[in-house]
């Protein structure tokens, strides 16, 4: 005899449906999949499934001597190439109590602000794509060129660059970087207004920004979210003002800070930072002194036993590294602190209770790259 | 015989002529239709093929590119190699999908671009069909479009297909209203639903001009809303392809989707030819009033060129917005149209009424 199962009957309207957005989906930025719950359009919640792009790059760390896992950390956030290399620089020379020279100091944070105005604006025309803007994507792509020409003018490559060394640099800049920088300063300084005229300024994308993806203060403290993305909350975490490093000690800029902690604002905070970027570069560029382009290292880098860590500003927020040292020259252990995972956890707490469409500008706002949340 | 350019009546008459005496009547009407059936499929082709073009290459200017421009001279032939190779692709065949349903909706999307075609003046004599409730007729005819978007959604058993075929349902069925609304107004300032006296009312002024601000507000109105009843951006919410990959028509492939890329621009031109028609003249020269050399001028382009620059003038201006704006959201979406379109558009009709009734147009 059949048993007769009572199924529980549901309110239709009530039910919710999970759709896939990813691991292939034109708003995703790379192969993140989300699995969403949805109630008609409206996101109930949402579940971020991570690692499909992991390539255990902590554990290969523990494999590589210093100077390789440089090369290493390109790859993790390779649209802020620079300032993850940064971030290892600094805890080598911390470690050894290397005194890099000054001309070092400067170079590297111009091309460090020079690389986070190029994430910048890649963000930018990746998020006015998201928003439906095609024409953004290819006026940020444009001026990004600009910088990425500098590059490899100066270090040969255009992405993934591995320029900073312990100690220094790999190699003296090029005799034109100074006038290219100070040329596409001049240049972007007028093209910045087209951005503001062509995505900041328009009414629908206003619209559908503010009072969108709302997150507070203490959710952005509780959740880790640092960066443009939670200066937008009011959370004051530039580590290059509370803990500098390069000469970001000698430059004059501001910590700008929101107070909505909405999409808009997180757009807005990313449109000051890089004019921000742009005043700290034209305090520099004239200023650059002369000297050694690296200290003087020893062929095998061994960092003293112990635990290291160092903290950066990069380009979508304070990336960590962390390092314990058994006194050889590879790491015993090697651990990253990506701003994009922290950012990325946060996405549920803001997305509940939006539409699609809000989910896709709030992923745009918080500008994840993959290859960092799987490293 | 005088075949000219600017009156094609004596070229029909020749023709209906020439058949009625070569066969008999029934045979000569089967001929006719064949002929003005052929005509108008191979008109909606060519058109088709040039505005994605077009579109390719307008929305190159607009971002800094250059656009095609490898296929043949500017890269004219682009499109038609392209075309090629959507009929040559595999029809992928979907599990679960309602098959019958699933076939049939690119076909009913093209067929109601192609019917809305025929009612429309494209020279004085060049008119397949002059109905007497030519507005009506169009208004009716393009809106069974949204019946193939909602059941290409439906039957496609995916998820994003079905979100974005019921934003679509919900966006059509609303901007409809506008989009017959703004006609209404001109309908009320011209007094016939007929196409070409619409035409034929707008010898002495262009009806924008005529009709004072409320026919501009129409026109923009008519404009706004027929973009998003087409479902172009910034209205495109049944495509979105940053939310929905490619909305109703993910699953399509090879033949089938061009149908409904096809459609989608004959679409955009069936629209911008009414507005042309309605609001700007049709076929009709520009004129000045007390510039008699100037109008003469004028006169002497022949009226298809007029209508094909009126009409393309109007898809430009689609295009402009579409590569300019960001997308709305559903909801705002239907807050435009319901709170603010509808309104304006009721309040303007009420305008139009007193001032025709008045006699306060020119």
């Amino acid at each position: 005899m059949k048993e007769v199962i009572n199924l529980p009957v549901k309110n239709i309207e009530e039910e919710e449906y999970h759709i896939n957005m990813g691991p292939q989906h034109p708003s995703t930025h790379g192969v993140l999949r989300l699995v969403v719950s949805l109630q008609g359009e409206i996101v109930k919640s949402l579940k971020p499934h991570c690692g499909y792009i992991h390539r255990g790059i902590e554990k290969m760390c523990e494999k590589d001597t210093y100077p390789q896992i440089i090369h290493l950390t390109d790859r993790m956030d390779y649209l802020s190439a620079h300032i993850n290399n940064h971030a290892v620089c600094l805890l080598v020379e911390k470690a050894l109590e290397v005194e890099v020279p000054e001309r070092v100091k400067y170079i590297r944070t111009i091309i460090d602000e020079l690389n986070r105005i190029a994430s910048h604006q890649l963000w930018w025309c990746s998020f006015g794509m998201d928003m439906g803007g095609l024409t953004c994507y290819f006026y940020g792509l444009r001026d990004r060129e600009h910088i990425l020409d500098i590059f490899e003018e100066s270090f040969g490559s255009r992405l993934l660059h591995s320029y900073y060394t312990p100690g220094g640099l790999m190699m003296d800049i090029h005799p034109n970087f100074q006038k290219g920088v100070k040329d596409f300063i001049k240049y972007f300084r007028k093209k910045i207004k087209d951005y503001d005229d062509i995505l900041t300024g328009n009414v629908i994308m206003q619209a559908r920004t503010k009072g969108v993806g709302i997150l507070s203060k203490e959710d952005a403290i509780s959740y880790g979210v640092t960066g443009p993305s939670g200066r937008a909350s009011g959370f004051a975490c530039d580590v290059r003002k509370h803990d500098p490093y390069g000469v970001y000690d000698k430059v004059d800029f501001k910590e700008i800070l929101g107070t909505e902690g909405d999409t808009f604002t997180r757009y807005m905070m990313r449109m000051h930072e890089m004019r921000e970027s742009m005043k700290i570069i034209e305090q520099l560029i004239d200023n650059v002194p002369a000297g050694d382009y690296t200290a003087k290292m020893k062929a095998v880098l061994k960092l003293p036993a112990g635990e290291y860590y160092q903290r950066v500003e990069a380009s979508r927020g304070e990336l960590g590294v962390y390092v314990i040292s058994d006194g050889n020259k590879t790491p015993y252990r090697m651990k990253f602190r990506s701003p994009n995972f922290s950012n990325l956890s946060a996405l549920d707490h803001m997305s509940r209770g939006v539409k699609i469409a809000d989910l896709v500008a709030i992923g745009g706002s918080l500008d994840y790259v993959i290859p960092d949340i799987d490293r | 015989m005088n075949f000219s350019l600017y009156d094609f009546t004596p070229f029909n008459q020749w023709i209906d002529k020439f058949l009625h005496s070569h066969m008999s009547s029934f045979w000569a009407v089967a001929v006719e239709m064949t002929i003005i059936g052929l005509a108008i499929l191979l008109f909606y082709a060519l058109v088709g093929l040039f505005l994605v073009y077009a579109e390719r290459k307008v929305c190159a200017f607009m971002q800094n590119r250059v656009g095609p421009n490898r296929v043949g001279p500017y890269g004219f032939f682009q499109t038609i190699a392209d075309f090629i190779k959507l009929m040559l692709k595999e029809l992928v065949h979907i599990k679960n999908a309602d098959q019958l349903l699933f076939n049939l909706a690119p076909f009913i999307i093209i067929i109601a671009s192609f019917m809305a075609i025929a009612a429309i003046p494209f020279a004085k004599g060049l008119h397949a069909i002059d109905f007497d409730i030519g507005i009506l007729y169009v208004i009716a005819v393009s809106s069974l479009g949204v019946v193939g978007i909602l059941l290409a959604g439906w039957s496609s058993n995916n998820k994003y297909s079905l979100i974005g075929a019921m934003r679509s349902g919900a966006q059509i069925v609303s901007y409809e209203l506008s989009v017959g609304l703004s006609l209404v107004t001109i309908i009320i300032l011209a007094g016939t639903m007929q196409f070409s006296q619409i035409v034929e009312g707008q010898a002495n002024g262009w009806f924008i001009f005529k009709g004072h601000i409320p026919a501009f507000i129409a026109f923009v109105i008519f404009l706004i809303s027929s973009t998003a009843e087409t479902n172009r951006g910034p209205f495109d919410l049944a495509e979105a392809e940053s939310e929905l990959t490619a909305g109703f028509h993910t699953e399509y492939s090879g033949i089938k989707f061009a149908f409904f890329f096809l459609a989608e621009y004959m679409n955009m031109f069936i629209v911008a030819s009414i507005a042309a028609t309605v609001f700007l003249g049709g076929w009709m020269p520009f004129h000045m009033g007390g510039w008699a050399a100037f109008n003469h001028i004028m006169d002497f382009i022949p009226p298809f060129i007029w209508y094909i620059g009126k009409t393309f003038f109007v898809i430009w201006l689609m295009m402009w917005f579409k590569w300019t704006f960001p997308r709305l959201r559903i909801d705002q979406l239907l807050t435009l149209e319901w709170k603010y379109l509808l309104p304006i558009n009721l309040v303007n009709i009420l305008i139009m009424a007193f001032v025709v009734l008045m006699g306060w147009h020119f």
